[in-house]
């Protein structure tokens, strides 16, 4: 294998999930009602019921080396087989056939902060985290202090982490993980938690890494950073390998595909091949007539309305949207907490954010949609929902419109006057 | 640990029966430590009484069952000495042994998070609560050693075999910790059952009452109770009498397969565990 510089060699990888059968009761209740309804369930299914679990293939006959040194990004849209590619990878689950054998020391990094306890301190959770992520006590000992300064957290060490404020959880929790010194890193998205500070040290780090000569494969929605960190882009479509190649080439074919069919024109937009789960499935945006448009003015109000199936898993959840301008770039960020104060109950399924005034330039833009209790896991992202154009850009009544084409993405509120 | 040292790995689909794998849990015995360690931290950083708590379980049992099995129900009569002392411990390691037992079985639900984003030997959680409990053990000990001095018991030397029993009571709450932490994944509902399993279990076990009671001839099949040679022997060597050889032997048996039964189970199903969890 090493002799001839493969890092990761994945053969042949498929995984199956038997739907229904992961859905496990949350709550008491509910394990009550389902503990209630197991013995009839059983007795259905011995006088012959079909059971409705169905299979479904997260990952289908998946083959490609990485070679040693390679930094690959691994794109595609939701329910492509990327996090379940990363959990195999990850040995969290095993795949269902095919195999994959790694050359070198592993680190994987599903999330940054996985086994923080808030009753336990800074220094003690550095200590708990390395060792989750597995490093040596003997190592952990003695990067302590570059980790603690690197978190800028020297006065909080030994203070219990539920006191951190969620920016200092999330410096604390990076800098265990950007201390690590695998041959191969595998990575999740967790470059999206967090400030625009925050995930630019991300990939400041993970672009030491590349030049350190390390193996990286990384889960990304950013097709920025693919292209700018990555040698080589593995697209994923419906669990098989769609594109395999450069960057650049592997994103346009993303973008393309994106492009193509479902972004709305008409203001609403429909969930295309939702996921199983609970999911965001219908979105519109109102101007502030109340008219379903997506044609809006800088200086506009805009209603988002979006709505969910069925209940969310647990309350006190977050409804997040990302704008992005035409190169998907995202260029702002939004959501019912920890932006605001608001925080929805399971049984919400609507939920309405009114946005403006927008300052954006002329040109079209797009939203995706997040449902999530913060800092934990997604339920759901909705890439690229919906699509909406600003047609006229002139907040100051000056006849002069502004482009996103040559003038940036948004326009500040200016005055100008003469100096002495 | 884990990473560093293994270089070279194969990923492959799982099959019903993994083996134990002890070269890997050795490279990780680092995170068995750092388990315990969070667990005793955790416990008693929450808790305002902190290590008394590990006094007043055993002694409040010990003051409810001298007043209802001792004094009410006769129960006394048939202790040499002091029913109380008798009670408290036979309590102390039963309080051990019930505690770890709950605390392993619902350990693997408590770290789902964990489960679904790291990969370690899964069999580290329920283990390291079994270590964490040692912990109250030495508090509850250490009092039960005051207890001593007060009813004037000396100590004896089948002290020296205490270990044995210890050791043996956390093979058999390893076997049941295990074996239940995985059922609990796949099956809620063993939530309860473990629940009073281990309430009738004490009442199946000779904590409140003597051996003695039961007649001669069933006494080697009650013994496949493993806890009955546990308690028995841990309680003799403290208070003094015979050792019942018999009986510890074929509860140290019964502990064992218990252990490998759990193992067992627990090790074919691990894999899936984040499927389902």
């Amino acid at each position: 294998m090493s002799s001839n510089g493969v890092a990761i060699d994945i053969a042949g990888v498929s995984k199956r999930y038997t739907i229904g059968e992961a859905q496990r009761p949350t709550n008491f209740r509910e394990s009550i009602v389902a503990m209630m309804a197991a013995p009839w369930k059983r007795l259905r299914h011995l006088r012959g019921h079909r059971s409705t679990a169905t299979d479904f293939w997260a990952l289908r006959d998946v083959s490609f080396n990485v070679r040693i040194g390679d930094v690959v990004g691994i794109i595609g849209p939701n329910g492509a087989g990327k996090s379940t590619l990363l959990k195999v990878l990850s040995r969290i689950t095993p795949p269902t056939s095919g195999h994959i054998d790694l050359d070198g020391r592993v680190s994987s990094l599903l999330e940054v902060g996985t086994g923080f306890h808030p009753e336990l301190t800074g220094r003690e959770n550095i200590f708990l985290n390395g060792a989750i992520l597995g490093m040596l006590r003997s190592e952990i000992r003695r990067k302590f202090d570059a980790i603690v300064s690197f978190a800028e957290l020297e006065k909080f060490i030994d203070t219990p982490v539920k006191h951190y404020s969620s920016g200092m959880y999330v410096r604390l929790a990076f800098a265990v993980a950007a201390h690590l010194e695998p041959e191969i890193l595998i990575i999740d998205e967790v470059l999206s938690v967090g400030d625009l500070h925050f995930r630019n040290r991300c990939l400041g780090r993970m672009r030491e890494m590349r030049d350190e000569g390390r193996t990286v494969l990384f889960v990304s929605h950013d097709l920025t950073s693919v292209r700018q960190l990555c040698n080589r882009a593995v697209m994923l479509l419906g669990g098989r390998v769609d594109q395999d190649g450069a960057p650049d080439e592997v994103t346009r074919a993303y973008e393309q595909m994106n492009r193509d069919p479902s972004i709305a024109t008409a203001g609403m937009a429909e969930r295309v091949n939702p996921p199983p789960h609970y999911h965001l499935r219908r979105v519109e945006l109102r101007n502030a007539a109340g008219a379903v448009t997506r044609g809006f003015d800088a200086g506009d109000v805009m209603e988002i309305h979006l709505w969910a199936s069925g209940r969310a898993p647990a309350d006190s959840f977050t409804a997040e949207f990302q704008l992005l301008n035409d190169a998907d770039e995202i260029i702002s960020f939004g959501s019912a907490n920890p932006v605001r104060d608001t925080y929805y109950v399971a049984d919400q399924q609507h939920f309405v954010c009114r946005l403006g005034p927008l300052p954006l330039t002329e040109g079209a833009y797009s939203f995706s949609f997040t449902a999530r209790v913060w800092n934990q896991v997604r339920w759901d992202f909705w890439e690229k929902a919906i699509g909406f154009d600003i047609q006229r850009c002139d907040l100051f009544r000056t006849g002069h419109g502004i482009t996103n084409l040559h003038d940036g993405d948004f326009v500040i509120q200016q005055e100008w006057l003469a100096g002495d | 640990m884990p990473q560093s040292v293994q270089r070279r790995l194969r990923i492959e689909p799982a099959r019903s029966w993994q083996g134990l794998q002890l070269a890997e849990l050795w490279r990780y015995r680092e995170l068995l430590y750092f388990f315990v360690w969070r667990d005793i931290k955790v416990r008693y950083k929450q808790t305002v009484l902190g290590a008394l708590w590990a006094i007043i379980q055993p002694l409040a049992g010990t003051a409810l069952f001298t007043l209802f099995f001792g004094r009410l129900g006769g129960l006394s009569k048939q202790v040499n000495g002091s029913y109380s002392l008798f009670v408290y411990v036979g309590l102390s390691l039963w309080t051990f042994y019930a505690n770890t037992v709950s605390s392993a079985a619902n350990s693997l639900v408590g770290s789902s998070h964990l489960i679904a984003k790291v990969y370690f030997p899964r069999l580290l959680i329920p283990i390291a609560a079994i270590f964490a409990g040692l912990v109250d053990f030495a508090v509850a000990f250490a009092f039960m050693l005051v207890l001593m001095v007060v009813y004037s018991v000396p100590p004896s030397p089948l002290m020296l075999t205490l270990p044995l029993f210890l050791v043996g009571t956390m093979v058999v709450a390893a076997g049941a910790g295990v074996l239940f932490s995985a059922l609990i994944v796949s099956y809620r509902d063993f939530r309860y059952v473990i629940t009073f399993v281990v309430q009738l279990w004490l009442f199946a076990t000779p904590v409140l009452y003597t051996i003695e009671i039961i007649p001669e001839k069933w006494r080697l099949l009650y013994a496949a109770n493993p806890m009955v040679g546990m308690i028995a022997g841990f309680r003799t060597a403290v208070l003094g009498g015979p050792l019942p050889f018999g009986l510890i032997l074929m509860s140290g048996v019964v502990a064992l397969l218990l252990l490998a039964a759990g193992l067992r189970y627990f090790t074919s199903v691990e894999r899936r565990f984040a499927d389902v969890i």
